[in-house]
């Protein structure tokens, strides 16, 4: 490149510089996310904030009157079921939460350290994601006729003389809403946490065997703290899931337990929107506690918006 | 690609832990499609068969009667009505997280709290997301439907998603081919639409599917503001409270096929995107 069209490309870079209607770089910013920001504020923000404000109106059986009471939400904390239920989804949201975080780590971790060759990554990849492609709804009474007392598992366990009578507590039971969550869900927890791993350069953990840690030393130094924003992530999406749920329990625990949400959606059916309301206020809130306390241990949005 | 580091021993053996890793993912991969074979089994059962084993025969009466006038009638039209939504979502889901990735590339005064704005919509519990548009459709006296209420439920769910997938998408993409194009004098336009998004091309086609499935198989979300008329999976909703057939299982074999297939035909643009970029760009060093 000769100099003269160095200069002629400078000169017209400072022209357009001077361009009248340039945009400064916090305007463009603005235009560019405002599409998503005004969405994400009319549609969930300002309902959000419309069922806090209903959540203290009165109500009876023909419609809802705008007051500022608190019965609701003294109605609803001091019945015994509100406890109950909230003990049992928290109980589920545990459980499910290590069994897919045990899995999520597991599988990640054997495609993306092991597996050599990236097609057949992707491929393997793709098995676990396919089932994801069909309705939830359609995934979760799949699990009836095969864990039933006729079901596909106990025909197996029978067949191969490791019982003599169907297992009845497979169905409706705690253990089959488990078994589907963890179905439904531990695609959310492999996704990220592979993710975060996507990013590490191998010379990394060849540094790392080069200063002569053992393996289990690569694990917990290197491994594990560059998987924390995937764990994070994972976390809060199959928590908020199980927590959010009212279709599996409704569904699989054949009537044994109830969700927070399978609650109120019956206070919605039958038009009580302000106790309903509160109830929604007060899980929000409780979810929205269980997932800064995540987000505390992990900074994610330093993580992704780098 | 990723690529993983080497994990071998000295003599090129696998560690133990391979092992038993690739027992924990074959576990996994049966316990993930064990109930899904038993769908794809019953949904062949006969005429007189019902949800559960045995097995009545088979036949394909159960597929038939997806399509056939009747009691099964709205799933076809609710077909349609969900592959038109997901459609729409997934268009408008790509636009606008596209752009709010990139604009999220600097750092603006409110990115904070759309950030955190975000994360709240993706946890808020579903069912709640559309309790709360339909109240508010309901005070300002409008009627929730398809294209209105329904679509805006759908979009709080699949513009987070598609919003933390462009992060991880635009962490990968290398500012200095912007900035390559400016200095030869491309104008923003230009820049954006030359090397900007071809380069991220393969991150939006997998936004797009991505947005496309969310919406497709969404319910809980979607339900009370849908208004009267109802798409898929609200009609498998319905139809499991009322009377459970096989039609049910009919419906997710045929979902799974079509899944196979779309998702071949998007990984063979994917390859040929990429393999085309391999032979354009030549390899670092």
């Amino acid at each position: 490149m000769t100099l003269l069209q160095t200069i002629g490309f400078r000169g017209q870079a400072e022209q357009r510089e001077k361009a009248p209607f340039r945009l400064s770089p916090r305007m463009v910013s603005w235009l560019q996310v405002g599409p998503l920001a005004v969405v994400l504020i009319a549609l969930f923000a300002l309902p959000t904030v419309l069922f806090l404000v209903v959540s203290f109106f009165d109500y009876d059986r023909v419609g809802i009157y705008p007051a500022f009471m608190l019965d609701n939400y003294q109605d609803l904390l001091t019945t015994p079921s509100t406890l109950r239920v909230y003990i049992s989804s928290l109980k589920f949201g545990l459980i499910v939460w290590s069994i897919t975080l045990f899995l999520g780590f597991n599988i990640a971790y054997f495609l993306v350290f092991h597996v050599r060759r990236p097609m057949v990554r992707t491929v393997l990849f793709l098995l676990c994601a396919i089932p994801f492609w069909t309705s939830g709804i359609i995934r979760t009474i799949a699990w009836i006729p095969f864990l039933g007392r006729n079901g596909a598992f106990n025909q197996a366990l029978m067949a191969l003389h490791l019982t003599d009578k169907p297992l009845e507590f497979l169905l409706f039971s705690d253990f089959s809403v488990i078994i589907t969550y963890v179905h439904l869900f531990t695609l959310l927890m492999i996704g990220p946490i592979a993710n975060s791993w996507a990013k590490i350069d191998p010379a990394l953990l060849e540094a790392a065997r080069d200063s002569g840690a053992s393996r289990w030393q690569t694990m917990y130094l290197v491994v594990i703290p560059l998987a924390k924003t995937g764990i994070a992530l994972g976390s809060i999406l199959v928590f908020t899931q199980v927590m959010g749920d009212y279709f599996v329990v409704r569904q699989m625990s054949g009537g044994q337990s109830a969700s927070i949400v399978s609650m109120l959606s019956t206070e919605i059916q039958a038009m009580q929107y302000p106790p309903a309301s509160a109830n929604a206020m007060v899980l929000v809130l409780f979810v929205a506690i269980m997932v800064a306390c995540m987000m505390r241990v992990v900074d994610v949005r330093k993580e992704l918006v780098k | 690609m990723m690529s993983g580091p080497p994990r071998t021993t000295a003599d090129g053996a696998r560690p133990w832990t391979f092992y038993a890793l690739a027992t924990l993912f074959t576990l996994f991969i049966l316990f993930l499609y064990g109930p899904m074979l038993v769908i794809y089994v019953l949904s062949f059962q006969g005429p007189d068969g019902g949800v559960t084993f045995p097995m009545v025969g088979t036949s394909t009466v159960w597929f038939e009667n997806i399509v056939k006038p009747g009691q099964m009638a709205n799933i076809p039209v609710s077909f349609e009505r969900s592959i038109s939504l997901a459609a729409l979502v997934s268009v408008l889901t790509v636009v606008f997280s596209v752009s709010a990735g990139l604009g999220f590339r600097r750092n603006f005064p409110g990115s904070g709290i759309l950030f955190y704005l975000a994360v709240a919509s993706l946890v808020m519990p579903s069912l709640l997301v559309g309790f709360g548009i339909a109240l508010g459709f309901k005070f300002l006296g409008w009627d929730t439907s398809l294209f209105s209420s329904a679509l805006g439920a759908q979009l709080t769910w699949t513009l987070p998603f598609g919003l933390f997938a462009m992060f991880a998408v635009v962490n990968r993409f290398n500012r200095s081919w912007e900035e390559a194009a400016t200095d030869l004098g491309a104008s923003a336009w230009q820049r954006l639409r030359l090397v900007t998004l071809p380069i991220l091309l393969p991150g939006i086609l997998g936004l797009a599917m991505g947005a496309f499935t969310l919406s497709y198989d969404e319910y809980a979300r979607t339900t009370l503001a849908i208004g009267p008329k109802n798409t898929l999976p609200l009609e498998i909703y319905a139809l499991i409270s009322s009377a459970t057939s096989p039609v049910l299982f009919a419906i997710g074999t045929v979902t799974t096929v079509g899944s196979f297939l779309l998702i071949g035909v998007t990984l063979f643009v994917v390859f040929r995107l990429q393999r085309r970029r391999a032979l354009l760009v030549p390899k670092e060093g």
